[in-house]
């Protein structure tokens, strides 16, 4: 005897993507034409488990390369600005020799798909860190300066009022009046 | 998860600052939808609505009928819904003190209405590209104050 079978591909396709989000407690949306809107962080032992899973069915998450190695571009210049023994190294050449890739690439990928520059995140980084130090309180400006690597105090409260449009001290007093407001 | 493009609320009485607005988003090369209020009441009356889609920015002018800027904003503050939503003010002239008071409470931005469409650009380019850093790079938004 023979059977003849026809079936719909998206929906087993999507059916078998249900079970195993289900079977792997990951909570999400449908938003259709292989779209799934994950709602909450996946571990990351999890996501390994769940992508090998799929693998199986040889369905395959489709990531973003640019996205993930932007990303990774962001976490280092982050590390390099909050670790002092890093903060004296020049960037290009600490991220081209940690990513694996020329300075140039890195650059114009980077632009491309977060509308700044390198140069503008990193600067912006660093005034995050002086916002955090100041609100912080335990340094003077003088002493942040220093720790950030900028040549002077001056500089440093230049490049904050460029960034921010505001003064440290306009800053410092502005959160703290803040601070006031949310006690009463 | 990547939500492609950046939705935007503008309330401004003004038709013209309106459409000025609406067509500098036009023009930019990011991907965003503008969504325009006439006034205070109408934007929180949109807002309080159990279907409103929050914006990752909203821009307030501050002198409207009905309600202020300054009423949206403490309005806005005190309602732990929009915490992820940029404030900006974009407003004409203010006295230093009333532009610091903004900013005491709660509004991340202050933008001076250019008197000219270039600036007005330049100036709302840049307010979307650092609130896209603040957005994605997981920068700690009660440190973010801009001002133009």
């Amino acid at each position: 005897m023979k059977l003849f079978v026809k079936f719909d591909f998206n929906v087993v396709c999507t059916k078998i993507l249900v079970e195993k989000l289900e079977e792997f407690g990951i909570k999400y949306a449908m938003l259709g034409f292989g779209e799934v809107e994950v709602l909450e962080k996946i571990p990351s032992e999890v996501y390994t488990a769940f992508t090998k899973a799929l693998d199986e069915y040889s369905i395959e998450i489709v990531e973003n390369q640019k996205s993930i190695l932007v990303q990774k571009i962001k976490d280092t210049i982050v590390d390099m600005v909050f670790n002092e023994e890093t903060i004296n190294i020049k960037t290009s050449a600490y991220l081209a020799d940690q990513l694996g890739h020329s300075y140039g690439y890195l650059s114009n990928l980077f632009s491309e798909v977060t509308y700044t520059s390198i140069e503008n995140f990193i600067i912006l980084q660093k005034i995050e860190y002086t916002k955090q130090l100041i609100i912080e309180g335990n340094l003077t400006l003088t002493e942040i300066a220093f720790k950030l690597n900028y040549s002077s105090v001056a500089h440093l409260s230049t490049q904050f009022k460029n960034t921010t449009g505001i003064t440290p001290s306009a800053f410092q007093r502005i959160i703290s009046k803040r601070r006031d407001i949310l006690k009463k | 998860m990547n939500q492609d493009y950046i939705h935007i609320i503008l309330a401004d009485d003004d038709e013209d600052d309106r459409l000025f607005f609406t067509d500098v988003f036009e023009e930019l090369k990011m991907t965003t939808k503008v969504d325009t209020f006439n006034d205070g009441v109408y934007l929180m009356d949109y807002l309080n609505s159990e279907d409103a889609i929050i914006p990752n920015v909203l821009f307030l002018d501050l002198n409207m009928p009905r309600k202020t800027g300054m009423e949206c904003l403490k309005e806005i503050k005190a309602n732990d819904k929009f915490k992820d939503m940029a404030i900006a003010i974009y407003s004409t002239s203010a006295s230093e003190e009333d532009i610091e008071n903004t900013f005491v409470y709660g509004a991340n931005i202050y933008i001076k209405k250019p008197d000219n469409f270039k600036k007005l650009k330049k100036a709302l380019s840049e307010v979307v590209t650092i609130n896209w850093q603040y957005h994605t790079s997981g920068l700690n938004k009660d440190n973010f104050l801009l001002r133009l």
